[in-house]
């Protein structure tokens, strides 16, 4: 009998990630009005509000307040989404069973953090890109170093994809995945400096926010628009690296043992 | 070389023993059945077999390769159809195959993915939502996944659970020829007749071990219960084999 042969001979290595990443991209496409479109309403309706209801206070960096807000609240939108990317995708694949496809092909770990990664990334950052084509219309902003705004960018999508990725593999039901987002993500993003200037809050809660490292990524990316900060962008850049290098590491570690994915 | 060597695999889950020291030796080309009751492990062997779980001993090896430490060429020498009813409901039937077939390194595989949607008649469906689909279509879907890179050996776990007739006849006929066309063919099914018609060689499971392994033919023989007239394999063979399983079943301790 003939000795059958897979398609694919045995000495070509092809990677299975660009098929994975574009999976990863075309999954939240196909619902873009829901992983898109939502997030950019939501985003602007908080640039309404607050920025009429603070539209009399003081200027910050020299600059009306609503302009201040707007840099945040394009941050804000990237971390949140690309959290939201891979997280959800990882857990309804897990519950629904159709992440059996992916662990049965031959992707490496690494593969496997790269596709959905890349995929949150750009969810992150078309949304990131449209609540700024959005809301650049109600204050004028300059752009005072625009190499810092794509770095944090980059890497802030990076990270919270791929806390979003540790996220998913963790949850086994959708509540404990609503629990991170809502008493982890969420808090926060709201108390990194997206709405005000760390200056502004007392003694004690001023160090408590240079704890957090969402607080590094909304400061950095500021800084790419006013070229001022409240902490340098050198040192907001390190502490987003080690975060992101750590954060790597562990779901890295996690696809590698297959924590929670193979028994 | 063998299709499947399993060599004395061992998995516990906590005080629960699932496989309890399998070796099996498949060879290339054949059509094997594996049976056992609800438990007696093998749906563990089979996940083993595809790098979905890690046996915490022994050896498992697809056409010669460590499902574990050369787990790139072994996943793609094996096709594996799962027993639940899983899709993603975001995606259409040629977009299902299309990824998958890219998961396996295949980008440019619209030739294969449409002979095998042809022989499953799936193509007046190809552009059709997963979610869209009946329970059968959906079955097609999960043996068109497995066959996308054309793997050596094929591995269908419960396939023909909650089909109908018609589909579960023409699913054997598709995957008869698979066989013939030199792929291995490893099922497991509670439908015993099905097992006795196409598999050449069966072993049985209870409890994480194998208690038979034999050619069909010669477990009909060796374990007809007495007082059972001798038949032909064939001749209303669901009764033998049934009746054979039974026994084994009852012997094993």
């Amino acid at each position: 009998m003939e000795q059958v042969k897979p398609l694919l001979p045995e000495a070509i290595i092809q990677s299975g990630f660009p098929a994975l990443f574009r999976k990863e991209v075309k999954r939240f496409y196909k619902v873009a009005f829901q992983t898109v479109a939502a997030p950019i309403l939501t985003a602007v309706l908080y640039l309404l509000i607050f920025g009429h209801v603070l539209a009399n206070s003081p200027k910050i960096y020299g600059y009306e307040y609503a302009a201040f807000l707007i840099p945040g609240l394009v941050m804000m939108s990237i971390l949140q989404n690309a959290f939201a990317n891979t997280s959800s995708s990882l857990i309804q694949s897990k519950i629904t069973g159709n992440l059996v496809f992916v662990l049965l092909a031959p992707l490496s770990h690494i593969e496997f953090f790269a596709a959905y990664v890349g995929a949150a990334m750009i969810r992150g950052l078309s949304v990131g890109l449209g609540v700024f084509t959005v809301t650049i219309w109600f204050a004028k902003i300059p752009f005072e170093a625009p190499l810092w705004i794509c770095i944090f960018a980059l890497l802030g999508s990076a990270l919270l994809g791929a806390m979003g990725l540790i996220a998913g593999i963790c949850a086994d039901k959708f509540d404990q995945l609503a629990a991170s987002q809502n008493f982890v993500i969420m808090p926060a993003t709201m108390l990194s400096g997206v709405f005000y200037s760390i200056h502004s809050l007392p003694p004690f809660w001023l160090q408590v926010s240079h704890f957090n490292p969402f607080f590094y990524m909304i400061d950095g990316f500021r800084y790419g628009f006013f070229g001022q900060s409240d902490v340098s962008p050198y040192h907001s850049l390190i502490a987003l690296s080690i975060c992101l290098l750590i954060v790597t590491w562990v779901a890295l570690s996690m696809l590698k043992k297959g924590y929670k994915l193979r028994h | 070389m063998s299709a499947l060597s399993i060599r004395a695999v061992k998995k516990n889950y906590g005080n629960l023993v699932a496989l309890d020291g399998v070796s099996l030796e498949i060879k290339q080309g054949e059509f094997f059945g594996l049976l056992g009751p609800n438990g007696a492990g093998k749906t563990t062997l089979i996940t083993s077999m595809a790098g979905l779980c890690k046996p915490d001993s022994g050896v498992i090896e697809v056409m010669g390769h460590d499902v574990q430490k050369d787990f790139r060429i072994a996943r793609r020498q094996l096709g594996v159809v799962p027993q639940e009813l899983v899709f993603d409901p975001f995606f259409t039937v040629r977009e299902t195959l299309s990824f998958q077939s890219g998961y396996f390194g295949l980008n440019k595989n619209d030739d294969w993915i449409d002979e095998i949607m042809a022989n499953l008649d799936l193509t007046n469906k190809a552009n059709a939502n997963m979610r869209s689909l009946s329970g059968g279509m959906k079955r097609r879907v999960l043996v068109a996944q497995a066959l996308v890179h054309r793997p050596p050996v094929i591995v269908l776990d419960e396939p023909t659970a909650g089909v109908d007739v018609e589909l579960r006849q023409s699913l054997w006929q598709f995957i008869s020829r698979l066989n013939q066309a030199g792929h291995t063919i490893v099922l497991t099914t509670h439908y015993l007749e099905e097992a006795e018609s196409l598999c050449g060689r069966i072993a049985m499971l209870k409890q994480g071990r194998v208690v038979a392994l034999d050619t069909t033919e010669n477990l009909l023989a060796k374990h007809r219960p007495p007082g059972m007239p001798p038949k032909v394999l064939g001749d209303d063979g669901a009764a033998d084999l049934e009746a054979v399983f039974v026994k084994i079943m009852a012997e094993s301790k």
